[in-house]
């Protein structure tokens, strides 16, 4: 139903965090959602032209690459992003039908494929670009946080995570309750003053950005010369004449 | 945004009409307009045509039509669903109003209440309609104050200039509407300018820095996008139209929808007749093509927050 | 009440979501291929199909995690572009036009044109293979065959890193080493985009930053590792070896340096004799015993290989015949701290400030002698010497192509190793560690066999064709000092070209020079695309007909590839190969395994699906033709095939020495020995049931210096890994490179011609050196003011993924990245099209601008850009239209000089010098600006291939099968 559930006291949220700082834009998030999600629960994930001209697909997790600031300070930011699992998703009130919805037990916003008619008017709501219009069978899918891992009892327990968070090489991903301000990812978010994707819009993300930290430049000051230094190569080798080693 | 040919000529047929369909049920009853059945009949008969094709024609741009049916069911929370319920609840009132006044030639009474109902119901699916897109956060060129008030005005100036025109059948120098709807066009005229003035002069908050949190170290480039081709993405929400292309077509809007109609319009307040007449319709048909390319401006002009993520600085 | 819920259901519908889903109903371990990163990969099946693959948790490679590319392995197994039956060319070369073929008749053919040579010239057969991870079967079999005419892909990748590690530590960055992730506090990355260890790199990146190490990226772009790193320095390209011995200067000057490692560990003492003029000057001065020696407090010479003596690092020595010697830290000391070397002197030239360069110097020797650690690891040395700790200084380099691919590599990455010693972070805590094998002894062995008195019909070689050359005397030379190999490695065009260099294979065979072959056999490299500079003209070459006899100039090509490459077009006989999901593969000690620093390690791919089409594994084809031409080392002793279960049949059984063979793991009868031991019938039942891999942990006091370490040295003896206990001594100065020098200077009885004397002269410097890339010194650098580069993308595998329906989405064609101010200032726009020429030719392209790039550099992705008509795309692919090839640009040959063709490749290695190139960028007319050129004609296709899907809808087992909806 499209109307969004009520929040309740201490509310799980599940979702995902997504650190800005040391992700090296593989990819790897990104096919290991679309190989998990093509034979998943929203799946197939149809590919249109797979083998020629204009091929595109049904994603859910899309690998944007940016570069902040001018010329020789510019730093280069790999920017992966799903759905973002929002609070005040609008792109689950305007549905017509009820087919997109927002879970009361944690926040977890999906579409039932059954229902939906196609009107795309959900993708027109998120301002996030996280809706995927599957023009083969005609309705939307998107994210569904991995439903069909993270709870799944022929998964071990360790596994029991989104394909995109266990897949990261560098661990620039992490999946949690955002909702519980003890968790590890709220913590997080806390340390590393992680925040929301254009908040002026007030959809109260729950997958949470950590920005990228400032460049560490080194403080090292200049080698000390050593102080027989007199500045010629020969002089310079005196210092080791007397050194005697040892194998 | 994609302008499909479907939800443009959706919005356009059944914003014309819906309000044509308003002023009928509120004019008949008044005895603003000629009460006879044969009027009766053709003036309803193109508002519902219009009406119901638009919503026909706003099927065919689902996923899956056969499942229309279930867009009715969200109407608390959903304004797509309130339009759709707004515009099959008119249509009950309507079938009422119709039978009434075609086939008993009565416009008062029940009859002329049902009238008021289904200008009531036409309104609000008006009103839906515009909510539909002023609702949209991420779309600045929809999420404004002119939005709804442009719905109306362009319906309304649908509706009143085919009143004009079909009317002149039965009363062939009709002052009162000729005169309504050279308002309705300068109003609309109006309304739209401001819209366009509002669009150029205003952005949206949300720029790519606050969609990407980066931008502490100064200007925020896309370096490469995730698919080197379109995805679903940009070719529904990445729609681009190039500044003069768009002046252009700003410039055939403006005249097809507003500068002749207000002419032609004119001709047919002074001239009465056959000739008032001819103006009278050609005042409606530069309309339509007018509307039509305003209608799809009003898509290719509007720019979604997600081309943030794929070069656009600000939307 | 039913209709009542209906209602309910209709205005608040709810679906009921089925969270546990049967997932897979088998699940086999493998080694992934999608790279030659080698992770250990889980494949769940689903109803047969693939249903995902996963990253194996318990595997040493990647522990866990898979790469952008691993997990788009299902649609490797769809791809439309695999070959489907063995094929006979029927049209021209190149044309496409093939007959389907069975493989009665494939292998027919391939051994009537084998047996043919072999019986008369064997070295009229090249053959040649590229990331195959069978070199060691490949190797062996063209040994067995008798052709010195074996390469592989090492020289045009980082033959460079190899040899110059090789000769200095007896390891090297290319795969046998690495940082010590968990320790080091600085890390700096020489032009490294991706490399081969993809995860490794980026799992332990993540743990290093975690951590709070520094991490410094030289790359001339800012992308990939770069873009996190915490400090950025774009370099221009080709200077690295300059930038380094500057900070050499730095630390030499400041006395920051490991003196006390440089004794131990290092030939800083050993004395080089001094007598310009001798035949032997340069060399190493050594006693009766050929031991070097060293100078002693005294001025009395001692042995250098006897433990505990002491000795100087600067001074005179008169040797007994009189003459003079120095120690080689002396030589050091005075060349390094010239004042050429200065920051100043060389901060234009890199384009890196002089500030920076003393920075970064500061850094490196704070980190280096105040961030000390010490391990309470009690370890014992080479010679029996007990150590209660283990010291280590937590500085460590790293570095891959953007050294290697360039005419001045192999010095550069010396320069990098002197780096290392001098700050003493080899082996140890916190630096830079062997990965095993490694170290293997420096100078390493063995020598490359296949000089001309190897070579007659009928016989093997005696070795490998690959090795590693110590002096003239190793060169593989005709009688009259000519090359012998049809590649020219280990010619004096390239006297250490140790994995010998396939990028002119095709190019010398089509001049028949230095004489015409038979059959270019040819496997898994894409010869007539990517891994060919001058691609247009590499594929012409291939066409080519003598006109007097209407006979191609390079007779016959054999080719394996598992999918409809461009080389495939102009194959003669295309053996089709399965792909990594559907054939045994053995990643062997013997070739380039999986070891760790923490101990030696290897692993098998094991057939996971069943090939859907008429393919064979290339292995089991080539033990096959191997029996049928009757090599000896593939039948027995009555003449029978040796290995009659194909691969999975010389994985287990093949013995290289006695004991030794493939697979490391579980060998001994009954599998209880590691590294030596007899064949073990279940060995492959053990490494499945262990996930496919094996390893071997090292004990803590063998982890570090394992070339001084005495417990690591025995353990390696006894695994054959080495063959002897003897420390690796590290080589400051290599003495081999001075042999050769001495014989460009016209000593010796193995001389250079006039041609290469001067050039033998210059380069062989056994103490690192820069010079100025040669493209960039000979062309003229006004008309060409720009460098150009390529780069990994992450997620594509070279040319492999572009039939990839998921990867080819990501990246379907490439742009020309160009500084943003540099391209403003040329009147470029965000993306325009550009033509874009070096001395070679020209090709238009879309540009992209960005910051993070060096001004004079401009780059691409590698290998995007395909041939029309390949890996069966469709004909408007934007691969095709808006997709280039940078080796369009790319020599092969340099500007001539004196007369003679040298490649385009390091003087020492023959490494193809990928990165030399010099282009300039002029902008298209708008009218151009549409479709990237050349844009070589569309072939025919093999109607034996699948025809690609409209839409693809993979989906593993029953479509919501289980889900209670
Ligand atoms: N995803 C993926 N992984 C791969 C491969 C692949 O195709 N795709 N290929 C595999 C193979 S065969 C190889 S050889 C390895 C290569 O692995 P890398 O060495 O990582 O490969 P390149 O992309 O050649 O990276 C060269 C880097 O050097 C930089 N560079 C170029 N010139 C210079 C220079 O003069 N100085 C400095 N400091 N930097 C320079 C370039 O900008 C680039 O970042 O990768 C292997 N791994
Ligand atoms: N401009 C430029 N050029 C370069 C480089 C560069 O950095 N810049 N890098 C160079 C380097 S380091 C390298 S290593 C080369 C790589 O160049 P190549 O080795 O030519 O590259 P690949 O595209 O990996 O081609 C391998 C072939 O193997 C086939 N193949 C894939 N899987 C299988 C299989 O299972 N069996 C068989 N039989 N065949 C298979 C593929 O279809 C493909 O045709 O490129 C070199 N060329
Ligand atoms: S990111 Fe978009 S699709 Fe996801 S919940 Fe928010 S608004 Fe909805
Ligand atoms: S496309 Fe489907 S899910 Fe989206 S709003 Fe329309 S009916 Fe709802
Ligand atoms: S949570 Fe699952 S569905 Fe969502 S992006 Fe990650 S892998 Fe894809
Ligand atoms: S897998 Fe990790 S590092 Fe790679 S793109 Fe995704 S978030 Fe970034
Ligand atoms: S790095 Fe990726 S492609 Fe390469 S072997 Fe590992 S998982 Fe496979
Ligand atoms: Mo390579």
């Amino acid at each position: 139903m499209t109307s969004l559930p009520e929040p309740q006291l201490g509310q799980k949220k599940l979702g995902l965090v997504i650190d800005l700082d040391i992700c090296v834009g593989c990819h790897a998030c990104a096919t290991a959602c679309k190989e998990w999600n093509a034979s998943g629960h929203m799946g197939p994930l149809p590919d249109f032209s797979p083998y020629g001209d204009s091929a595109w697909g049904v994603w859910f997790n899309r690998i944007h690459s940016f570069e902040e600031g001018n010329g020789e300070g510019a730093r280069t930011i790999h920017f992966p992003k799903s759905c973002l699992h929002c609070e005040e998703p609008a792109c689950v009130t305007v549905c017509p039908t009820g087919a997109s919805y927002k879970r009361a037990e944690d926040g977890i916003v999906l579409v039932n494929e059954a229902i939906c008619i196609g009107c795309k008017l959900c993708s027109w709501a998120c301002p996030y670009g996280a809706r995927e219009f599957d023009a083969d069978e005609g309705v939307m899918k998107k994210c569904t946080l991995c439903i069909d891992r993270i709870y799944n009892e022929h998964l071990p327990p360790e596994d029991r995570q989104p394909a995109c968070v266990m897949v990261c090489p560098v661990n620039a991903r992490h999946f949690g309750d955002l909702g519980d301000p003890h968790s590890d990812v709220s913590e997080l978010v806390a340390r590393r003053v992680g925040g929301d994707l254009m908040p002026e819009l007030g959809y109260k993300p729950v997958n949470k950005y950590l920005p990228p930290r400032t460049a560490r430049m080194a403080t090292a000051a200049p080698v000390v010369p050593a102080p027989t230094d007199d500045g010629s190569a020969g002089d310079r080798m005196l210092r080791w004449v007397d050194r005697l080693l040892s194998r | 945004m994609h302008p499909a040919f479907s939800i443009v000529f959706f919005t356009t047929a059944s914003g014309a009409g819906f309000a044509l369909l308003l002023l009928l049920g509120l004019g008949a009853p008044l005895a603003l307009l000629p009460s006879s059945s044969s009027f009766g009949f053709t003036a309803l008969a193109i508002a519902l045509l219009l009406a119901a094709g638009g919503l026909v024609s706003s099927v065919f741009h689902l996923g899956r039509p056969e499942r229309a049916w279930r867009a009715f069911s969200q109407w608390r929370s959903s304004w797509l669903s309130r339009e759709g319920v707004f515009s099959v609840l008119t249509f009950l009132p309507t079938a009422v109003f119709g039978i009434g006044w075609v086939f008993f030639g009565a416009t008062m009474g029940l009859v002329g209440l049902c009238g008021v109902f289904a200008a009531a119901l036409a309104a609000a699916t008006i009103y839906c309609t515009g909510m539909i897109y002023a609702s949209l956060k991420p779309i600045h060129q929809w999420h404004n104050s002119w939005v709804v008030p442009n719905y109306y005005a362009l319906g309304l100036m649908s509706g009143f200039l085919i009143l004009n025109f079909l009317v002149r059948f039965w009363a062939p120098h009709p002052i009162g509407v000729a005169v309504c709807s050279l308002s309705v066009v300068l109003v609309a005229w109006w309304t739209k300018e401001r819209y366009w003035r509002f669009i150029d002069t205003t952005s949206a908050r949300s720029t790519v820095a606050s969609a990407t949190l980066l931008g502490s170290r100064g200007r925020v480039h896309l370096l490469e996008a995730p698919h080197t081709e379109e995805n679903y993405l940009l070719k529904e929400m990445g729609f681009q139209i190039g500044r003069r292309h768009r002046l252009r077509l700003r410039r055939i809007a403006r005249i097809a929808s507003f500068v002749l109609p207000v002419l032609l319009t004119l001709l047919a307040l002074w001239f009465g007749g056959a000739f008032g007449g001819i103006a009278a319709g050609l005042a409606v048909v530069s309309a339509a093509l007018g509307l039509v390319v305003e209608r799809w401006l009003f898509f290719a002009e509007a720019k979604h927050t997600v081309t943030l993520y794929y070069g656009a600085e600000a939307v | 009440m039913i209709f009542l819920d209906h209602l309910r259901d209709y205005f608040s519908p709810r679906e009921v979501v089925n969270t546990s889903p049967r997932v897979s109903d088998q699940v086999k371990c493998t080694t992934c291929y999608m790279c030659a990163c080698r992770c250990g990969i889980k494949v769940h099946l689903r109803d047969g199909a693939i249903r995902y693959i996963e990253g194996n948790r318990d595997h040493p490679v990647n522990r866990g995690v898979i790469c952008g590319k691993g997990a788009a392995g299902i649609m490797q197994q769809a791809s439309p572009a695999k070959l489907t039956k063995p094929l006979r060319r029927v049209g021209e070369r190149g044309s496409g036009e093939f007959r389907e073929i069975e493989w009665d008749e494939a292998l027919a053919t391939a051994i009537d044109w084998l047996a043919a040579i072999r019986a008369t010239d064997p070295k009229k057969l090249a053959f040649f293979t590229g990331r195959a991870q069978s070199q060691s079967l490949t190797g062996y079999w063209a040994a067995q065959f008798g052709t010195p005419n074996f390469a592989a892909h090492g020289g045009f990748c980082s033959v460079n890193m190899a040899a110059a590690g090789m000769y200095t530590l007896g390891g090297s960055f290319w795969e046998f080493g690495e940082p010590d992730w968990a320790r080091t506090r600085l890390l700096v990355m020489f032009g490294v985009a991706e490399d081969h260890d993809s995860n490794p790199i980026k799992i332990a990146l993540s743990g290093l930053r975690r951590r709070g190490a520094k991490f410094v990226s030289v790359n001339p772009v800012r992308t990939g590792y770069s873009a996190i790193a915490d400090e950025w320095i774009g370099i221009r390209p080709g200077t690295d070896g300059l930038f380094v011995l500057s900070l050499v200067h730095e630390l030499l000057k400041a006395d920051r340096i490991d003196i006390d490692y440089l004794g131990r560990y290092t030939n800083a003492g050993w004395l080089v004799i001094q007598a310009p003029g001798a035949a032997d000057h340069g060399l190493f001065a050594r006693n009766e015993n050929g031991e070097p020696l060293l100078l002693e407090p005294s001025g009395s010479l001692a042995s250098g290989v006897a433990p505990g003596i002491s000795f100087r690092l600067i001074g005179d020595a008169v040797l007994p015949d009189g003459r003079r010697a120095v120690p080689v830290f002396q030589l050091v000391a005075e060349r390094y701290l010239d004042p050429s070397y200065a920051p100043e002197r060389v901060a234009e030239t890199c384009g890196i400030p002089a500030v920076t360069i003393r920075r970064v110097a500061a850094e490196m020797a704070r980190t280096a002698f105040e961030d000390e650690i010490e391990l309470a690891v009690p370890w014992t040395d080479w010679a029996g010497r007990r150590h209660q700790t283990m010291r280590g200084r937590p500085v460590s380099l790293h570095a891959m192509r953007g050294i290697s691919a360039h005419s001045n590599g192999f010095q550069t990455c010396r320069a990098l190793h002197l780096l290392q010693i001098l700050l003493g972070t080899i082996d140890v805590p916190g630096g830079w560690r062997y990965k095993s094998p490694h170290p293997k002894p420096a100078p390493p062995g063995p020598k490359p066999a296949g000089r001309p008195e190897h070579v007659a019909p009928g016989k093997p070689l005696p070795g490998i064709p690959l090795g590693y050359p110590l002096s003239p005397e190793d060169l593989i030379l005709d009688t009259e000092g000519e090359p012998f190999r049809i590649d020219k490695a280990f010619s004096w065009d390239a006297p250490i070209a140790a994995h010998g260099m396939m990028h002119m294979v095709i190019q010398n065979a089509w001049k028949a020079d230095p004489y015409p072959v038979d059959t270019l056999f040819m496997y898994m490299a894409n010869m007539a695309w990517n891994s060919a500079m001058n691609t247009a003209e590499t594929m012409r070459m291939l066409r080519d007909k003598d006109p007097a006899t209407g006979e191609y100039r390079i007779p016959r090509i054999i080719y394996s590839d598992a999918y409809y490459s461009e080389t495939v077009a102009y194959a003669d006989l295309v053996l089709p190969d399965t792909t990594y999901l559907e054939r045994w593969d053995c990643i062997s000690l013997l070739d380039r395994p999986i070891g760790s620093p923490d101990g030696p390690a290897d692993s098998i791919r094991q057939p996971v699906v069943t090939p859907d089409r008429d393919v064979r594994p290339f292995q089991d084809v080539l033990i096959e033709i191997g029996a049928r031409l009757d090599l000896p080392g593939f039948v027995t002793p009555e003449g029978e095939p040796r290995y009659p279960g194909g691969y999975a049949d010389y994985i287990v059984n093949h013995e290289r020495r006695p004991g030794v063979g493939p697979l490391a793991g579980w060998r001994g009868a009954d599998g209880e020995n590691a590294g030596r031991g007899a064949p073990n019938p279940h060995q492959l039942e053990r490494y499945i049931a262990n996930g496919c891999f094996w390893k071997h942990e090292l004990p803590e006091e063998q982890l570090y210096f394992k070339h001084a370490n005495k417990a690591y040295l025995e353990t390696a003896v006894r695994m054959g890994l080495i063959d002897n206990p003897a420390p690796i001594v590290l080589q400051l100065y290599v003495e081999p490179l001075q042999c050769f020098r001495l014989a460009g200077q016209g000593y010796g009885s193995v001389l250079p011609p006039s041609t290469h004397r001067e050039r033998i002269a210059t380069y062989f410097d056994p103490l690192p050196f820069w010079y100025m890339p040669f493209e960039e010194a000979r062309i003229d650098r006004t008309d060409f003011p720009l460098h150009a580069l390529t780069q990994r993308p992450m997620q594509m595998y070279h040319s492999w993924h572009s039939q990839n329906a998921w990867l080819r989405q990501i990246l379907g064609s490439n742009r020309l990245f160009v500084n943003r101010a540099v391209g403003r200032a040329m009147g470029l726009n965000e993306e325009d099209w550009v033509w874009l020429s070096s001395h070679r030719g020209r090709i238009r392209v879309p540009t992209k601008l960005m910051d993070g790039v060096n001004p004079d550099t401009v780059w691409t992705w590698n290998a995007i850009g395909k041939h029309a008509g390949a890996w069966n795309l469709d004909p408007d692919a934007p691969e095709f239209r808006k997709g280039f090839l940078l080796n369009h640009l790319i020599s092969e040959l340099l500007p001539p000089d004196r007369g003679y063709d040298f490649a385009n490749a390091d003087p020492i290695t023959g490494q193809a010098a990928w990165y030399d190139l010099r282009v300039r960028i002029d902008r298209a007319t708008p009218a151009e600006a549409d479709i990237a050129l050349p844009l070589p004609k569309t072939p025919a296709h093999p109607a034996s291939l699948r025809p690609p899907p409209a839409i693809l809808r993979y989906f593993a087992g029953a479509r919501h099968e289980g889900s209670a909806q």
